[in-house]
């Protein structure tokens, strides 16, 4: 009986190692099955969803302006520091002095994209980009500035 | 390696360091069995065990700390951190206790997004575990066919947070933003997917009869040693203790909800690998019956724009993918909370390997560590 046992247990192991094989099998030879990327050969078609957080950035229009009003809300709402808000006063036509934003600073390397920034932000200044390759060789390049040189603040955005 | 000799003994911590003869290994802190930067000292006796002694700190961020200087909206982000497999469940936790200490009310519509995404998580961070822990016993096939089924998930994460692992979408009062327009519809393609791969893997590694050796009788926990370790989740239920949170301490629409909690008594490797696979099964249940049901209304309840915990101590806990997930604030009844404890399931369930592993071999330890599921930063925060 015990022989009998036996060859019953070697016949249910090389019984469940072929089932894995034919999984295996099967997979091997039905290549339209293949879910590999082809990456990054197929960065032209890559589609990215809409929200994906990638980083922090400043649209602005093609006067190039900007709907930042220096306010700070970002800043404070940033569990890390990631941004600073550098302010300046500027003279505004009618001669008055104005608060305006000289730059927004946004340290890449600290961000945790959490998007507290961008539900924070009264004015919807700044948005979370579709970008996602963030390696550089310096790390001094990934601290960023979002507003473009000489841009102004939109009209009508208080 | 090195022989334990009167040399080593002189430098080591620990006074039990073993006889002279013993071998002292160290498996890890770059091992890759172990899954991250967790350090077992080992001493071995030929080759059969006679202690494991986990070494922590290498990856603490005094997470704890950091949240003291956090406000409330804040701070949930950083438990993404911890078990970084589970962060939307950790995240919710969070946001339970704060909304507790608010008396916030939660919309229903969110709380029925919060649970699908709690599923969908628990779903994918056992694909992982399943795929990681067949890699580590030395097969290598089905790490692929998890990630294939994860990755779908992870695509719907994508769609509707905006990132796949630190999804960061609990906010107080609810979640981030709505659900994808096209949510429900990929949802219920990755419950077809699902159900039709799932009996693959019982084909490809459960009754493989190589694997089912390697489990079976290995680490056994008994019922008892698994309370007094504190363990919970699969590891404790495949122990046979019941502990699901989703059961006993019912929070958001779970007590509505039809699903079984998964017990197996054997408490090896096996029955806390069939736990988990049972689970996950379990999830695609409660996913079923939400998906098509999700109620109109607000996504987010309207809150303070400051969060001021009123004084006192609160504590919420969840199930996460790896067991019960506590969160304890003491506020003074400032912006940021006064102290924060987190009970990760992690800690607890490591602190049961040495009584599990005493005894076995080396090999067997890696079929230990992989059913117990242990993610390192959980472990060490
Ligand atoms: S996404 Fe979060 S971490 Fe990054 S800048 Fe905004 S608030 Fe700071
Ligand atoms: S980006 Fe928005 S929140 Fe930040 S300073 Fe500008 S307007 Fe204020």
């Amino acid at each position: 009986m015990f022989i009998i046992d036996y060859l019953k247990e070697v016949g249910g192991a090389v019984k469940s190692l072929l089932k894995g094989m034919r999984r295996t099998g099967y997979y091997f030879t039905h290549h339209k099955e293949i879910i590999t990327e082809q990456y990054p050969d197929n960065k032209a078609t890559l589609n990215l969803a809409q929200r994906f957080k990638g980083e922090v950035v400043m649209p602005h229009d093609e006067k190039n302006e900007h709907r930042c009003t220096g306010c700070t809300a970002c800043e404070l709402a940033c569990p890390n520091g990631t941004i600073k808000v550098i302010t300046q006063f500027v003279m505004t036509p009618e001669g008055k002095k104005k608060k305006a934003i000289d730059k927004l600073v946004y340290h890449l390397e600290l961000c945790t994209m959490c998007n507290l920034c961008v539900i924070a932000c009264p004015s919807d200044a700044i948005v979370m980009a579709q970008t996602f390759e963030h390696s550089v060789f310096d790390r001094s390049k990934l601290t960023k500035i979002l507003n473009n040189p000489d841009s102004k603040i939109m009209d009508g955005v208080e | 390696m090195y022989r334990n000799t009167d040399i080593i003994n002189e430098g080591s911590q620990s006074p039990s360091f073993g006889e002279a003869g013993d071998l002292v290994i160290n498996v890890g802190p770059q091992h890759p069995a172990t899954h991250g930067v967790l350090h077992l000292v080992i001493t071995l006796n030929g080759e059969t065990i006679k202690k494991v002694e986990p070494h922590l700190g290498y990856i603490h961020r005094s997470i704890e700390k950091m949240c003291e200087s956090l406000t409330y909206r804040q701070f949930i982000y950083v438990t993404s951190r911890m078990d970084y497999l589970s962060s939307h469940i950790n995240n919710h936790a969070c946001a339970l206790c704060v909304e507790k200490g608010m008396q916030i009310e939660v919309p229903e519509r969110a709380q029925v997004i919060r649970v699908l995404m709690d599923e969908l998580t628990r779903i994918a961070s056992h694909e992982l575990w399943w795929g990681a822990m067949a890699m580590d016993i030395g097969a290598f096939t089905p790490f692929f066919h998890a990630f294939r089924e994860r990755e779908t998930i992870n695509e719907i994460m994508e769609d509707t947070c905006g990132a796949r692992l630190t999804m960061n979408y609990m906010v107080p009062g609810g979640v981030m933003a709505d659900i994808h327009p096209e949510f429900q519809k990929k949802v219920k393609g990755f419950i077809t997917l699902f159900k039709s791969k799932v009996d693959e893997y019982a084909e490809l590694l459960t009754g493989n009869i190589i694997f089912k050796n390697r489990m079976k009788d290995v680490g056994v926990l008994s019922k008892e040693d698994a309370i007094s370790f504190g363990c919970t989740g699969p590891v404790a239920r495949g122990s046979g203790v019941s502990c699901d949170i989703r059961k006993w301490y019912p929070y958001e629409i779970y007590d509505k909800l039809d699903f079984e909690e998964i017990i197996e008594t054997a408490g090896d490797s096996l029955a806390r690998y069939m736990v988990r696979l049972r689970e996950m099964k379990q999830s695609v249940r409660i996913i079923e019956q939400l998906i098509d049901n999700i109620p109109e209304g607000d996504f987010q309840a309207k809150t303070k724009a400051v969060l001021k915990l009123p004084k006192g101590e609160f504590y919420s806990r969840v199930e996460t993918a790896r067991g019960e997930f506590g969160v304890y604030i003491v506020s003074e009844g400032a912006t940021t909370p006064y102290r924060i404890k987190f009970r990760s399931p992690g800690f607890s369930n490591l602190s049961a390997l040495d009584h599990m592993a005493r005894g076995s071999k080396l090999g067997d330890l890696v079929a230990m560590m992989g059913t117990l599921d242990l993610v390192i930063p959980d472990i060490d925060r």
